[in-house]
């Protein structure tokens, strides 16, 4: 390839990260050291390099672990190894959150200050964070550590919340919260990293899913073994109904497995709500299964919770998705905040592989899947279904114009079926009721089971499973009723990019058809509350900055329009309009509406909905 | 060369000898095709490739009788292809027999295990094309090195289909044009034989005068006369042959001792400034009207769009004014009747008219008449049921080393090529600016570096047993130990043809610029 590389030589570190995941280099002209018995007079790359192009994504993750930043050198040593320019590599390193291009000290502690943590005391929290360490970014415990402000780390229901990580030989993550500016500030000093033992989170049931602790349990149907059983024995998995699905789906075969499916109505829950059987039809000849676990909607975290609480039961639906649709390989693209889930699943899918239930020869039928986790990196947008294909493929996660759509072109141009956890984790459920009974779970226009993300000022914040139908007021009686000054301001339905209702419209149901009544939508389940002591442009201001900061920068209506929104939106919180306030509310729906028109994806197409759903409802400005 | 599944590129730098070209094969790649480059070098080419085949300078034919050899070994030849469309197929495969992998791997230096992948992949691809450039034909045996490659395509039948071909890359717009249009010994307009009687009456009753019935002599041909006293004028138009020919000191020597030289040249070349007589000429791309023809036998209108500098004309004015005095007056033709004129004699042309070449974007010959459309591809006709005309001959060739041979006082292996920024020996470009221009550098293996002591940028001595020149030196990574690397770009900076030896090939009159023997010295004298 037609590439120049810069001088700088990897030291040792620096090839251990990058062969951790390569290997060694097998040749001189493949990265090794130069041997002119061995390279003087044959070479392979090309194609069989090009092939390779997906690892770089791991690869920088582990240039990120060992050095603590994507140093030039090892950037370097990555591109001669996998073949890419070093300028493409480049921009795919900036591209994500959890990397840095520039030098950084090796501890760095990332402070959630998002909406849901800022109805916890997250604002107190950076402020006393601030004080002891100094200022956001810069080097503090003489150079060892750093600190951030991060946007929402999708651990809501323990909010205020703060995720630290370590880099070097022994590289680890660490979740806190709630967390309290002491402790952080002593682990920041001691953390060790995993390798000395440590677990990067606690998962307690009683509090994630306030449910199991409230009585009978046996209503849920999703998160029904959630706290029932250790989530990393397969043993307990299975003595709870654990891969049943798994072996009927098998014994009645994929045709019926996606009839049933398609009969069960069962829809997308991860805010599009397209109907799962379409996906999973045969006729487009699946190539890849890519279960989307990139889970970064402010104000989300159920799927973090199936993975922590119950991760064989996504490894189980992934499997019987993948067998029924007839392809081989799975991806599991995991959101990069989330090390315990992480975890979890890596053990759950090597025991699953070791116990006979995924690879080749599934339960002895004959059939082979296999699954492999794929961690983000801190990009919001590759929650976007193409935009995580890139991100797989080792491209910067922009999303790709639709159509083709996936079930066409998608995973390394090849049809793909692609869902998220909960739809997955539905199928168990549906496999095993059958798609009638399960269709007849909640409304006509909704079927099945759905989980909300209660968050804010609720009593019991959680993921609560309830059957489609509940409305709003329900949900929040389930949570234990209105906290904080116990007088409800505005609910956020949705996340980011959902809607802000009023509390006179508590009495809607949550389902799609609901929703979109009081034109809102159920986007990926987030309700979070915010009692009358919130100042509402402060959340709106959160969210414009997190569309901006977030925006991939691809299209031009996006990538302008969120700068244009947060300022037009600064300008009015300081009170210093341009021309009139009336001028610069039909502006900012100008923004708005170009931005819904014109940008290629979602991010662009709803950035302006909470914040117009809210200038609609209130007079703000 | 888009939609093809497998590209040798043997004995080219494309990349940087070739770079439209190159952007198609390109195309090629990102549709999936593999690529398989042969060259001593790791080139830029090279880097682009699948696999690398890094064999020694020379050993060409020992490599492609093995992949020849391997391929009827492993029973993967075209059987039906090969009885019905070729001839000599039992000659060559006796012949091939002792070119077994180990064998090969022993004189080209390259893996067998490469080179028995390089086998199956051509034999085995739905469509394969080779090309080649001039690290085929600049060597003592460069024919037989081509007629190594046409075997291979012949045992795969990779020939005379869409996608699979032969593809020697032509270095000019025009190259392909100046041979089709008679400017080679033996040969009239449209590859017409001299020493066929009647095709040279045709071009006689034309004319209207007689044509000798002998073939004349090549570029190579020409030098041997002049030393040994047969030629004692020369015409060169366009050519830069002090710099270019291999071994300068003779080639200066003959040039100095012509009795009348004329050179018709848009710049005043080196050897122009040699000549009796310098006759200044348009530039054919922009000057002047005519017709250019491309390496994929495209023929393309060129248009005139300025006029010539004072002075220079247009190199048809020159040549008919020529005639004129020398007794013939031929008028003064437009390019339009000239090239009627070729469409009349050379039927291969026939179909092309100026108003065809317009509206078809150039039309790519054969065109036999007005409503044929062009041949995208040649040899067609070898697939045709029964076959059409002559079937197609393998040619048994043996390998032979470089006629400049390694010893003691000479041990390291020259080879000679081309940088993306500059073309041959500068007339064209050495004028320009390039940011991508370095001057001249003897390119050395790291380790040769290192072994000789050497620093990056430190000028030697580099000799042949030819003579010899001075160059800095560079550490280039894409060279073995014992390999070394000159451009021919900068004749003034460094001589590279001083070192080079003019041994030719019988047949193409090429001399073998791509193997020369040479040492490397330290200035301060010491031999290293």
């Amino acid at each position: 390839m037609d590439t120049h590389f810069n001088k700088e030589e990897p030291s040792t570190e620096e090839r251990q990260a990058v062969d951790s995941i390569l290997g060694a280099p097998d040749s001189g002209s493949r990265g090794g050291l130069r041997s002119p018995d061995r390279d003087g007079h044959s070479a392979v790359r090309g194609h069989a390099l090009g092939a390779q192009r997906h690892l770089l994504l791991p690869v920088l993750h582990a240039i990120q672990a060992r050095m603590g930043w994507i140093t030039p050198a090892a950037l370097n040593y990555a591109c001669q190894r996998l073949d890419i320019p070093p300028a493409e590599a480049y921009g795919v390193a900036c591209f994500y959150g959890l990397f840095s291009v520039t030098p950084r000290p090796r501890r760095v502690l990332h402070v959630c200050d998002d909406i849901a943590c800022l109805t916890r005391g997250a604002e107190e929290l950076c402020g006393r964070v601030e004080q002891q360490l100094g200022p956001p970014g810069s080097p503090t415990l003489e150079g060892k550590a750093t600190w951030y402000r991060s946007s929402c780390l999708g651990m809501c229901e323990r909010a205020p919340a703060a995720l630290m990580s370590i880099a070097g030989e022994r590289p680890g993550e660490k979740v806190f919260a709630p967390a309290s500016p002491d402790t952080l500030i002593t682990a920041l000093e001691t953390f060790g990293g995993s390798g000395a033992g440590e677990l990067p989170d606690h998962f307690n049931a009683r509090v994630s899913v306030p449910q199991t602790d409230q009585g009978d349990p046996s209503g849920l149907m999703l998160l029904s073994r959630v706290g029932r059983i250790d989530p990393a024995s397969i043993d307990d998995y299975r003595a709870h109904g654990g891969y049943e699905a798994l072996r009927r789906a098998l014994s009645l075969g994929g045709g019926w497995v996606v009839r049933e499916v398609s009969v069960s109505r069962l829809v997308g829950r991860g805010g599009a709500a397209f109907p799962s059987g379409k996906k999973w039809d045969p006729a487009n000849q699946p190539q890849y299964l890519v279960c989307n676990a990139d889970e970064s909607e402010p104000g989300t975290f159920k799927d973090r919770v199936v993975m922590e609480g119950d991760p064989f039961s996504l490894v189980e639906a992934m499997t019987i998705a993948g067998c029924a649709i007839g392809c081989k390989r799975g991806y599991l693209y995991l959101r990069g905040e989330y090390p315990l889930a992480g975890e979890r699943l890596a053990h759950a899918i090597k025991t699953a592989r070791d116990r006979g239930f995924l690879g080749s020869n599934i339960l002895g039928r004959g059939v082979h899947f296999d699954i492999e986790i794929r961690r983000g990196a801190g990009a919001y947008i590759c929650g976007e279904e193409t935009a995580l294909f890139n991100s797989i493929e080792g491209f910067r996660g922009e999303p790709r114009n639709k159509p083709p759509f996936p079930t066409q072109v998608g995973l390394f141009g090849k049809p793909t079926v692609v869902n998220n956890v909960e739809t997955l984790i539905n199928v168990l459920l549906i496999v095993q009721e059958g798609g009638e009974r399960y269709a007849a779970i909640g409304t006509h226009g909704s079927a099945g089971p759905k989980l909300f993300c209660l968050s804010g000022h609720v009593a019991r914040p959680g993921v609560y499973e309830v059957p489609f139908g509940s409305t709003l007021r329900e949900l929040i009686e389930l949570g234990g009723g209105v906290a904080g000054s116990g007088r409800l301001q505005a609910v956020l339905l949705g996340g980011a990019a959902g809607s802000f209702l009023s509390p006179d419209e508590l009495d809607t149901p949550l389902t799609l058809e609901g929703t979109r009544t009081v034109g809102a939508s159920l986007g990926s389940g987030v309700v979070m509350l915010f009692d009358d002591t919130v100042d509402l442009r402060k959340i709106l201001l959160r969210i414009a900055a997190f569309f901006r900061d977030e925006s991939c920068g691809q299209c031009v209506p996006c990538r302008i329009g969120t700068v244009r929104q947060e300022e037009l939106l600064q300008r009015l919180h300081h009170g210093r309009p341009i021309g009139s306030v009336e001028g610069e509310m039909s502006l900012l729906k100008g923004v708005g509406q170009v931005m819904r028109d014109a940008s290629i994806c979602g991010l662009g197409q709803t950035a302006s909905s909470a914040i117009e759903s809210a200038l609609l409802r209130w007079r703000l400005f | 060369m888009e939609d093809t599944d497998l590209i040798i590129l043997w004995g080219s730098n494309a990349r940087e000898t070739h770079p439209i070209f190159f952007h198609h094969l390109l195309k090629g790649i990102r549709k999936g095709a593999r690529v398989y480059v042969v060259d001593p070098r790791r080139t830029s080419s090279a880097q682009w490739a699948d696999v690398w085949l890094g064999l020694d300078v020379g050993s060409d034919i020992a490599l492609a009788n093995a992949v020849g050899r391997e391929i009827i070994a492993a029973g993967l030849e075209n059987r039906r292809f090969i009885e019905r469309a070729t001839a000599g197929f039992e000659t060559y495969r006796d012949a091939v027999q002792p070119y077994t992998l180990e064998h090969a791997e022993k004189v080209t230096g390259v893996p067998a295990s490469v080179i028995w992948e390089l086998a199956h992949a051509y034999a085995r691809a739905d469509r394969a094309q080779l090309c080649w450039t001039l690290g085929i034909t600049e060597h003592h045996n460069a024919v037989d090195n081509v007629l190594g490659l046409i075997n291979l395509a012949l045992l795969t039948g990779h020939v005379g289909r869409y996608g699979s071909g032969l593809n020697p890359l032509r270095g000019q717009n025009n190259v392909q044009g100046g041979g089709d249009m008679g400017a080679i010994p033996d040969r009239l307009p449209g590859f017409q034989h001299v020493e066929d009687d009647e095709l040279r009456a045709k071009f006689e009753q034309a004319w209207g005068v007689k044509i000798p019935p002998k073939r004349g002599w090549h570029l190579s041909g020409m030098f041997n006369a002049m030393e040994e006293g047969k030629l004692h004028g020369l015409y060169v138009i366009g050519e830069n042959p002090l710099h270019s020919e291999a071994d300068r000191r003779r080639c200066e020597r003959l040039l100095q001792g012509l009795e009348f030289l004329v050179v018709q040249d848009t710049l005043l070349t080196p050897t122009a400034q040699l000549a009796h007589v310098v006759l200044p000429a348009a530039a054919g791309w922009c000057e002047s009207e005519g017709t250019v023809t491309s390496s994929e036998r495209r023929v393309q209108r060129v248009r005139k769009a300025l006029d010539p500098p004072a002075g220079a004309r247009d190199d048809m004015a020159i040549l008919c004014d020529l005639a004129r005095r020398l007794g013939h007056d031929w008028g003064q033709p437009s390019a339009e009747e000239v090239w009627n004129e070729v469409r009349g004699l050379s039927p291969m042309h026939a179909g092309m008219s100026y108003a065809r070449l317009e509206a078809l974007d150039g039309i790519q010959w054969p065109c036999y008449d007005e409503s044929h459309p062009g041949e995208l591809f040649l040899h067609g006709r070898l697939w045709q049921e029964p076959v059409v005309g002559p079937r197609a001959q393998f040619s048994a060739v043996e390998f032979e080393p470089p006629v400049d041979e390694l010893d003691e006082s000479y041990p390291l292996r020259l080879t000679t090529g081309r940088h993306l920024e500059s073309f041959n020996t500068g007339v064209q470009t050495s004028r320009y600016r390039s940011p991508l221009r370095q001057p001249e550098m003897l390119g050395l293996s790291p380790e040769d570096g290192e072994r000789y002591g050497l620093t990056e940028g430190e000028r030697v001595r580099v000799s042949s047993r030819r003579g010899s020149v001075e160059a800095p030196v560079q550490f280039d990574a894409s060279l073995r130990p014992g390999l070394a690397f000159l451009s021919v770009h900068f004749p003034d900076e460094v001589a590279t043809n001083i070192l080079t030896i003019d041994a030719t090939d019988p047949k193409s009159g090429t001399a073998e610029f791509k193997a020369t023997a040479i040492r490397v010295e330290k200035l301060s004298g010491h031999a290293l």
